[in-house]
C-alpha cells in the first residue's frame, strides 16, 4: 500500500477524524437533498458530493487561529473546519439560530470564530480576500495561514491572476486550494483550459504548484499540511491543486447530462469515503461495527439538527436592518 | 498651518498611522522612492516613515481591494489608494459585493474597515480618466461615503473614516487637491484650510452649510460646492439670497440639514458633476419632496452633467461640468417662473 507508514504516522484517532468528517459532509448533503427535493428547504444548493477528501483533507492540517474560504459549494468546508450541523441547518432554513442569523443562506454559511470567513459565492471572489488575509498575518507578525478554496473554473477569473501574483509578491502566508472537479456548472474544464494541470500556473506566479488527489483523503492531508507548514514558516504561498469530482449536480436538480457514462463511472470507483473505509479495515486500525456506529451517531445529530431547524425562531422582519453597519443604523 | 488637500490628506494619513500600527496604505505608486506619492501626490513621502505600511501594489486594482477587505477582517486598518476613481469599477465586485456586504451576510459577526480614496472630477482626460462615480454607489448599502471640499474637511474625515468601524469610501476632486509641481492640475481651485494643531475629526453624516441665506437652498458637494459659492455670491447681486449646503457625506445624507433650509427657502437646487440621471440629485430631491411637500414653492430643480460621458474637447467639458454661471440662470429662471 501507498501509505503504509504515513498512515501509521498518522495514527488511529485522526484517521477516524477524517472518517467521520468525510461522512459527516456526505451525510449532511444527503440529508439536506432529500429535504429540498421534498420541497422543505428555501433557496438553492450547491452540493459537495464526491469532494469530502478535499475539505477534510486541508482543514485538518489546519490550526485553530487560521482562516479559510470558501465559495458557492461551502457546507463541505464548513463542517470540515468545524462548524455545528445546527448552525448550519438552520443556517439553510434562514433561520434565526443560523451561523449568520439567516441572513447568509447555503452560499454564504461561515462562522469567523471558528475560522471561517461567511462563503464567497462569487465566482474567484474570495481569493483577493485570502491574499488580503495572508497580508495581514504578515503584518501582524502572526504564525497564521489564509485557505482560499476555489474551483477549476475559478482560475480563469481575472481575480486568481491578480491573488496569486500579489500573494507572490508579498510572500504572505497564504494556500491557494483549487478543488479541480473538472466541471464549471455544465463546462468541462478541458473546454476552457490549453493546459491540463491549474497547478502549473503557479509557475507564472513563481509560485510553487503541487497536485494532490483530491479523493484520497490522506494524500490531501500530506500535501496540504507541507505546504501550510511552509506558508507559516514564512517560506511563501502555495497553489495546492486537487483532483477531484463531484457525484451530484452542479446546483439542485441539475441530472449532469453533460457528464459522460464512462466519467462518471470511473470516477465513482474513487469514492473517497469509501477508499478510507477500506484502508482502515485492511489495516485493521478500525472495526466495521465501530465505523457503523460512526456512521448511527452522525445520522442522530442530523436528525437533531433538522429538529432544532425547524424549531428555531425565524428572524423578524425587523432584523432585516440589523447587522450592516456597525457604527450607525440603516437609514430609512 | 495653511494646507491644501493634498497635504492635509497627508498630515492624516501619517498622523493616524502613527496613532494606531494596523493602519496601512495600499495601491499602485503609492510609496515608490523618487515616485509621486499616488496619482496626486497625498502619499508623498510617506514611504520614509512607514516602508513596511505602505504597500506598492501592481496594475492589480481587484488585489488591492480584495486584500484591504481581507486585511480588514484580520484586524488591520487599510486605506487602500486608487489612482483615478474610474478605476473603482474594476474592482466593483470586490467593493460592492464583498467589502460592502460581508459584515451583513456574516450576521453581524465580522467587520470591515476599510478607506478607499478615489480622486474623480471632469478634468481634461476624456470619458474614463475623468467622471464622477459617487452616484454608483449611493446604491450600494453597507458602505458609507464622503467628500470632503476644503482641506479642513478632508483631514477631519479621512481621521473619521479610518478610525470608523465601517467602510468608508473617499471621493477626492482633482481640481481641489492643491497638487503641486508636475503634478499641478490646470484649472485647480484653491481648497486649502488653516488646520489646527491639534488633532480633530467630522462627523459622517453631517452636512455643513457654507454660506446663510433665506430665498433658496443649494446643495453641492466637492467641485459644485466652489460653483455654488460663486454662483451664490452672483445671486446674491441679484437680490437672491441663498443657502449654500456642502453634503461633505453622501451617505448617510443629513437630510435633516436640507429640509431645515428647504422648509425656510421653499425652493431646492442640487447641483452635481455627474450625469443627471439616477443621480445624487435625484436621491436628494426625492427624500424632500416625500418630507416636505408643502413646503416647496418650486420644483426641484437639479443642476448636473448631461445624460452623457464626459466629453474631451476643453469647448465641450466646459459645457458639461455645471458652472456658476449655468447654476445662476437655473435659480433666476425658476425664481421668474414660480
Amino acid at each position: 500500500m501507498k501509505y503504509k507508514d504515513e498512515i501509521k504516522k498518522l495514527g488511529r484517532k485522526r484517521l477516524l477524524d477524517f472518517y467521520r468528517k468525510m461522512v459527516r459532509i456526505r451525510n449532511f448533503e444527503e440529508r439536506i437533498r432529500f429535504l429540498f427535493l421534498e420541497g422543505k428547504m428555501p433557496g438553492t444548493i450547491h452540493q459537495y458530493i464526491g469532494m469530502e477528501a478535499c475539505a477534510v483533507g486541508v482543514c485538518s492540517a489546519l490550526e485553530r487561529d487560521d482562516v479559510i474560504a470558501s465559495t458557492h459549494r461551502p457546507h463541505g468546508h464548513a463542517i470540515a473546519r468545524g462548524l455545528t450541523f445546527n448552525e448550519l441547518m438552520a443556517e439553510l432554513y434562514g433561520k434565526a439560530t443560523g451561523c449568520c442569523k439567516g441572513k447568509g443562506g447555503s452560499m454564504h454559511v461561515g462562522n469567523l470564530e471558528k475560522g471561517m470567513l461567511p462563503a464567497i459565492a462569487i465566482v474567484g471572489g474570495n481569493l483577493p480576500i485570502v491574499t488580503g488575509m495572508g497580508l495581514a498575518f504578515k503584518l501582524k507578525k502572526q504564525k497564521r495561514v489564509a485557505i482560499s478554496f476555489f474551483g477549476d473554473g475559478a482560475s480563469n477569473e481575472g481575480s486568481f491572476h491578480e491573488s496569486l501574483n500579489m500573494a507572490s509578491v508579498y510572500n504572505v502566508p497564504a494556500i491557494y486550494v483549487c478543488e479541480n472537479n473538472l466541471y464549471g456548472a455544465s463546462t468541462n474544464i478541458g473546454k476552457m483550459l490549453r493546459i491540463e494541470n491549474i497547478a502549473d500556473r503557479a509557475q507564472s506566479y513563481g509560485m510553487e504548484g503541487i497536485i494532490a488527489d483530491g479523493m484520497d483523503v490522506i494524500d490531501v492531508y500530506i500535501n496540504a499540511k507541507k505546504v501550510i507548514d511552509k506558508a507559516r514558516r514564512g517560506n511563501g504561498p502555495t497553489l495546492l491543486e486537487l483532483k477531484t469530482f463531484r457525484y451530484c449536480g452542479h446546483s439542485r436538480r441539475d441530472p449532469c447530462n453533460y457528464i459522460p457514462k464512462e466519467e462518471k463511472e470511473s470516477w465513482g470507483k474513487k469514492d473517497p469515503i469509501k477508499k478510507l473505509k477500506k484502508i482502515l479495515l485492511k489495516e485493521k486500525i478500525t472495526t466495521a461495527s465501530e465505523l457503523e456506529d460512526i456512521v448511527t451517531d452522525i445520522e442522530k445529530r442530523l436528525d437533531d439538527a433538522i429538529k432544532f431547524a425547524h424549531e428555531s425562531p425565524d428572524p423578524k422582519q425587523e432584523d432585516t436592518f440589523k447587522d450592516l453597519y456597525l457604527s450607525m443604523e440603516v437609514p430609512r | 498651518m495653511i494646507l491644501s488637500i493634498a497635504e492635509a490628506l497627508r498630515k492624516a494619513i501619517n498622523e493616524e498611522m502613527k496613532r494606531d500600527e494596523n493602519v496601512f496604505n495600499i495601491g499602485e505608486d503609492i510609496g515608490i522612492e523618487g515616485g509621486f506619492g499616488g496619482a496626486f501626490t497625498v502619499t508623498l513621502g510617506l514611504e520614509k516613515n512607514f516602508r513596511d505600511r505602505m504597500i506598492d501594489t501592481p496594475i492589480s486594482e481587484i488585489g488591492i481591494f480584495g486584500a484591504a477587505c481581507g486585511a480588514a477582517i484580520m484586524g488591520m486598518r487599510p486605506i487602500a489608494d486608487v489612482q483615478y476613481g474610474d478605476f473603482l469599477l474594476c474592482a466593483m465586485d470586490q467593493i460592492v459585493n464583498q467589502i460592502a456586504k460581508l459584515r451583513y451576510m456574516s450576521g453581524g459577526k465580522l467587520k470591515v474597515p476599510v478607506v478607499m480614496r478615489a480622486p474623480v472630477g471632469v478634468t481634461g482626460r476624456g470619458s474614463q480618466h475623468a467622471q464622477n462615480l459617487e452616484p454608483y454607489f449611493i446604491n450600494c448599502p453597507g458602505i458609507k461615503i464622503v467628500a470632503p471640499s476644503t482641506a479642513y474637511d478632508a483631514y477631519g474625515l479621512l481621521k473619521a473614516a479610518v478610525r470608523d468601524d465601517d467602510p468608508v469610501l473617499i471621493f477626492e476632486h482633482k481640481l481641489l487637491y492643491g497638487s503641486k509641481g508636475m503634478r499641478k492640475e490646470e484649472g485647480a481651485i484653491d481648497a486649502s484650510s488653516d488646520i489646527p494643531d491639534d488633532d480633530y475629526t467630522i462627523s459622517i453624516g453631517k452636512a455643513v452649510t457654507r454660506k446663510k441665506g433665506k430665498d433658496a437652498t443649494i446643495v453641492a458637494h466637492l467641485l459644485m460646492v466652489h460653483h455654488s459659492l460663486l454662483a451664490a455670491k452672483m445671486l446674491e447681486e441679484e437680490g437672491i439670497s441663498c443657502d449654500v449646503i456642502d453634503l461633505r457625506s453622501l451617505w448617510p445624507l443629513d437630510i435633516d440639514q436640507i429640509v431645515d433650509s428647504v422648509k425656510k427657502t421653499g425652493r431646492l437646487f442640487i447641483v452635481e458633476e455627474s450625469p443627471k440621471q439616477g443621480g445624487i440629485g435625484a436621491e436628494v430631491m426625492a427624500q424632500v419632496a416625500s418630507i416636505i411637500p408643502d413646503y416647496l414653492i418650486s420644483p426641484i430643480i437639479r443642476i448636473a452633467a448631461p445624460n452623457t460621458p464626459a466629453p474631451f474637447s476643453p469647448i465641450m467639458e466646459k459645457f458639461y461640468i455645471p458652472q456658476p454661471e449655468r447654476i445662476t440662470e437655473e435659480v433666476k429662471k425658476t425664481f421668474e417662473e414660480y
